[in-house]
């Protein structure tokens, strides 16, 4: 399968989503700049975390009128996969392709921390891999992450399960307290009607590996190789594992500002 | 021509940034404030292109970039020529 991490100027998740597929998770993974217009026939496109245009406007606001967000709206509306993380998240808002808004966090604070989070709907392309209700724990960092919809959307989310996954204690209560941002229905992660773009705060690249403390974020990176491996026309997990160095060096940046 | 657009949030939204302002002045002893709403103001120099085409354009460019109309709200005035 192949990953396509966009690179926005601002972007700082590029590297480590880059690492956490290539390496962790040994899938083909290429950078795709802002300014492209090629996806380079990527088979899931990850929109990371950071600060795309330094937060100017609002979270997301102007990354969305990239060039390179055209074709992945044409590519969505196709029913390509499309995962967005924290920052990416905020610009799936803004671009319209998943419903609703990010607030400032309840306590105006930016969050830096683990947090738990719980599989909703285990029924999707991004959480196929993990059983229902159960609790990942994965960083957060961020400063705009307190969902927003209007009531009767909210509604709606719940009534189309789209709602993936929600912020909960260790023991996979809903508590207050657990609901560290202030999100509206403990919402952490979203996903589209048609279920092929998924936004989520938490950063799954950053609980990939044991040695960083959590490798739960696997479980969401799993979820999707899963999925298009046994979807038709998906290739086959080749017979015998490629033999990668540990770490293989990252591609230079791509492109220029 | 200049024209002021006003971004606020909308009413039914929870202003945490305003509420942390009214608690500020509430600690100084400002007791009489019932509420603060935080916003945002864009001063935008247009062409003189006549008041129907203005009309037209500044709602267009607030609702497609400078507010956000699932949280947000707008009012405009033109503030020269």
């Amino acid at each position: 399968m192949k990953f396509g991490v966009v690179v926005f100027p601002g972007s700082n998740c590029d590297y480590d989503t880059f690492h956490a597929l290539q390496n962790v998770m040994e899938q083909e993974t290429v950078f795709l700049w802002h300014k492209d217009s090629d996806l380079q026939q990527v088979d899931c496109v990850v929109l990371p975390g950071g600060f795309s245009y330094g937060d100017y406007l609002r979270s997301g606001a102007i990354a969305r009128f990239s060039p390179i967000m055209a074709e992945i709206k044409k590519f969505a509306s196709a029913g390509g996969l499309v995962l967005g993380i924290c920052n990416g998240f905020q610009i799936l808002l803004e671009a319209g392709l998943l419903p609703g808004a990010m607030l400032t966090n309840k306590n105006l604070k930016f969050l830096c921390q683990h947090v738990y989070i719980k599989i909703e709907n285990n029924k999707t392309a991004f959480s196929r891999a993990g059983r229902k209700s159960q609790v990942l724990s994965i960083p957060i960092a961020h400063f705009d992450g307190n969902y927003y919809a209007p009531p009767e959307l909210l509604a709606q989310l719940e009534e189309r399960k789209q709602i993936v996954f929600r912020y909960c204690d260790r023991n996979g209560r809903l508590t207050e307290e657990a609901n560290v941002n202030g999100s509206l229905h403990h919402i952490a992660g979203l996903i589209n009607e048609q279920g092929n773009v998924l936004g989520l705060m938490p950063h799954p690249e950053r609980a990939s590996e044991k040695i960083v403390g959590s490798d739960d974020g696997q479980v969401i990176f799993q979820s999707i190789i899963d999925y298009w491996e046994k979807k038709p026309g998906g290739r086959k997990k080749k017979a015998g594992k490629t033999v990668r160095p540990v770490v293989s060096p990252l591609p230079p940046l791509v492109g220029s500002l | 021509m200049k024209v002021r657009i006003l971004v606020s949030l909308k009413p039914s939204v929870l202003d945490p940034q305003g509420q942390a302002v009214k608690n500020a002045l509430h600690t100084l002893g400002y007791q009489t404030v019932k509420d603060v709403r935080q916003g945002k103001v864009f001063e935008i120099e247009l062409d003189n292109t006549g008041r129907q085409t203005v009309d037209k354009l500044i709602p267009e460019i607030a609702d497609k970039v400078l507010a956000n109309p699932i949280i947000e709200k707008f009012t405009w005035e033109i503030i020269e020529g």
